[in-house]
């Protein structure tokens, strides 16, 4: 939702990036206020993922220039680890497998790290179990995956499913979904999308990285941008996901290069 | 990144026979104290002194392995020879109960202990041995049970040798026929160093008979510093059906040196279930042979080493069978940091007549720096020719990627590379049936680690 003279959550403004002394990112501007949804659309390779790993800070991307400011602060000083407790959360395209950790206790630990940073008290293992079989039901995920090593195993909609129930828990103040839709058959998108209108105030903000316009129709977005070649060159309202659909992204860079 | 291993067959080992007198090994000969009737009785100090002498004997047409001989290939004992140890006389070092409480047990209060290779009753809990459970040392033990001491097949090899020809007592367990003993049962055999080094020789004797059932947990720990060669060896027999589960944990000083053997005989229908897990000492091996005598055993064997700083741990594990439908799983791993080394060398023998044995190994490692070092060889022996054997090895690292999703969920480095390390650890450290030993290793483990 739209909110008049809410909160500047982030404010990314000629953002430069490189990865393995490639430039990825060349000059990209972007404003995101509390309580909006933002939808990133555009082309393979235009950057979109590799925004999203810079701002949740990758060590592999390298920031060669411009500045992202998260509530006023310098988010590139932050170490990964801080701004996940600051509230930036990342739910990753391709969610990690890792062995030999269950689930359970992954998720405790992140979430008390938070908890610990926001000066609140950790919670010890029973209580945190309650907490988290009741966010379960914001994804509709069955207890055993609870007791499972975390994303073993897991089918590509567990995974983003599990995604989703660490934001859940994390509450984050700006969450970046990578593509969290991509692969997903229908059932499994209703769910996830759900799941994140759910976590939907007015107080957060959230960027969707997105592939196909078929996940704007669950989570609504109040901006889609259009990226190409490292920045974003077209910024309107929702229905500039229908036109994209319908006529492709060739259109948006015609229209940049006749205004240019 | 993963790097599959390619199938290795090599030779069998050359056996020293050097006639030349090892002059080292004659110091440590040297250093066996006399047996006490006072502790074990006359009939049975006369009974180990026998054992001893031929053992002597035996010791005179052998030397400490040098790196020319195969068997010692990656693990060089230079460091052991430039340091001249002493026995301990008996009440030299003691411990005391609160030194021990830290290794208590809560899930058993079944407890042995041995305080440099000496009983030490007062620290010992065996008011409550079940039924059916014999528990004590060498001291009026039957004659039928000390038949077994020094009779598995490799009692030959020169440091056993040298154990049976200096040890002064042993822990010996006994589960009588078709007993099922459920509570685990503690053998904790202590370290207390001196001031100047000294050499123990811990020794172990356990006797499964038919149908019976045992939960062991095996232990070697250091109270106090100094440097101490603990030099252990462990039979077990296992009568036909019967089952043991069998934790060996050496979690001795990083500045001492450890050397074990563990033997086990397997008779028909048995099973065998080992958990060898090896943390401590500057440098130290573990010999684990299992020996299949007849049909149907099943052998299940779980490692895992850590090998951090300087240190050097080496494995190296047999397991021959002898007889049709026999089963073998082996999972070891290998956590190696620093500037250490870790050594797994797993043989598998299967003869002619071992026909539809099926044999697992897998050798996994995890290298957390760049000079860390592991030297991984299976060793499969297969004269048989219907029969199920596979083995294999990796080497991983941590994954920047997987850290970075720790990271990204709030974790810090340190907390997010333990939290894979222990992923790693777990699978071997889970398979101990006792919670209390798991957790106190995993924090030991993750304490040791200085990434």
């Amino acid at each position: 939702m739209i909110i008049e003279n809410s909160e500047v959550i982030l404010s990314v403004r000629d953002l430069t990036a490189d990865v393995d002394g490639t430039p990825i990112l060349k000059g990209l501007n972007l404003e995101i206020k509390a309580g909006e949804i933002h939808a990133i659309m555009g082309p393979n390779g235009s950057g979109k993922s590799t925004f999203s790993k810079v701002l949740a800070g990758h060590p592999a991307y390298t920031v060669t220039g411009g500045e992202v400011l998260y509530k006023g602060q310098n988010l590139l000083e932050l170490e990964p680890e801080e701004r996940a407790r600051e509230g930036v959360f990342l739910a990753f395209q391709y969610p990690l497998e890792i062995p030999g950790v269950s689930n359970l206790d992954f998720l405790r630990v992140a979430y008390n790290s938070r908890r610990k940073h926001q000066g609140l008290e950790e919670l010890d293992a029973f209580d945190f179990d309650d907490l988290v079989r009741e966010r379960l039901s914001v994804v509709k995920m069955d207890d055993r995956f609870l007791d499972r090593s975390v994303n073993e195993g897991f089918s590509g909609g567990e995974k983003k499913r599990n995604e989703i129930l660490q934001m859940a828990l994390l509450e984050p103040t700006l969450a970046i979904l990578d593509e969290t839709d991509s692969g997903l058959d229908i059932d499994a998108l209703k769910i996830v999308a759900n799941g994140v209108n759910q976590l939907t105030t007015a107080d957060n903000a959230i960027l969707l990285i997105t592939h196909y316009q078929r996940l704007l129709d669950y989570i609504v977005p109040d901006f889609v941008h259009v990226m190409e070649a490292g920045k974003i060159i077209l910024t309107e309202g929702k229905e500039l996901a229908l036109e994209l659909e319908a006529r492709g992204y060739d259109w948006v860079r015609e229209e940049e290069v006749a205004v240019r | 990144m993963t790097i599959e291993v390619s199938p290795e067959l090599t030779a069998p080992p050359i056996e020293s026979t050097t006639a030349q007198t090892d002059t080292y090994l004659s110091s440590l000969l040297a250093q066996r104290q006399p047996l006490d009737p006072q502790v074990l009785g006359t009939e049975t100090a006369a009974f180990v002194q026998d054992l001893r002498d031929r053992a002597t004997a035996l010791a005179q047409e052998l030397t400490i392995p040098t790196t020319r001989e195969e068997e010692w290939r990656f693990t060089d004992l230079s460091p052991l020879r430039t340091v001249q140890f002493t026995a301990i006389e008996p009440g030299q070092s003691t411990a005391g109960a609160e030194q021990i409480s830290g290794f208590v047990l809560p899930e058993s209060s079944l407890r042995l202990v041995f305080v440099n290779g000496i009983f030490a009753p007062e620290l010992s809990n065996l008011q409550t041995l079940p039924a059916g459970l014999k528990v004590g040392n060498l001291a009026g033990q039957s004659d039928s049970l000390k038949a077994y001491l020094a009779q598995q097949p490799g009692s030959e090899e020169i440091f056993t040798v040298l154990n049976t020809a200096s040890f002064s007592d042993a822990a010996v367990v006994k589960v009588d026929r078709n007993q099922q003993i459920e509570a685990p049962l503690h053998l904790l055999f202590i370290a207390v160093p001196t001031s100047t080094p000294t050499i123990v020789h811990p020794r172990c004797l356990v006797i499964a008979e038919t149908s019976s059932r045992l939960t062991l947990v095996e232990e070697y720990v250091t109270v106090g510093t100094g440097v101490q060669l603990t030099n252990a060896v462990t039979e077990i027999w296992l009568g036909s059906n019967a089952e043991v589960n069998h934790s060996r944990i050496q979690a001795q000083a990083l500045d001492g040196f450890h050397i074990g053997k563990t033997a086990v005989s397997q008779a028909r229908d048995s099973r065998y279930t080992g958990q060898a897990i090896s943390l401590g000492g500057q440098i130290s091996r573990h010999n684990l042979e299992v020996h299949s005598t007849g049909e149907q055993t099943q052998t299940s064997l779980n490692g895992l080493t850590l090998a951090t700083g300087e240190q050097l741990s080496d494995t190296h594990s047999t397991i021959g069978f002898s007889k049709p439908y026999c089963t073998s799983q082996q999972l070891h791993k290998c956590i190696v940091s620093d500037r250490a080394r870790a050594v797994f060398n797993g043989k598998v023998f299967v003869p002619k007549a071992a026909q539809l044995t099926d044999a697992a190994q897998l050798n996994r490692n995890l290298l957390l720096s760049p000079k860390a070092r592991i030297d991984t060889k299976p060793q499969l022996e297969i004269v048989a020719d219907n029969v199920k054997c596979s083995h294999g090895a990796t080497v991983s690292q941590l994954e920047e990627d997987e850290i970075f999703y720790l990271r990204s969920r709030g974790l810090n480095y340190q907390d997010a590379s333990n939290l894979l390390v222990k992923g790693f650890a777990v699978e071997m450290l889970e398979t101990i049936p006792v919670p209390s030993l798991h957790q106190r290793l995993t924090t030991q483990i993750l304490s040791q680690i200085h990434l």
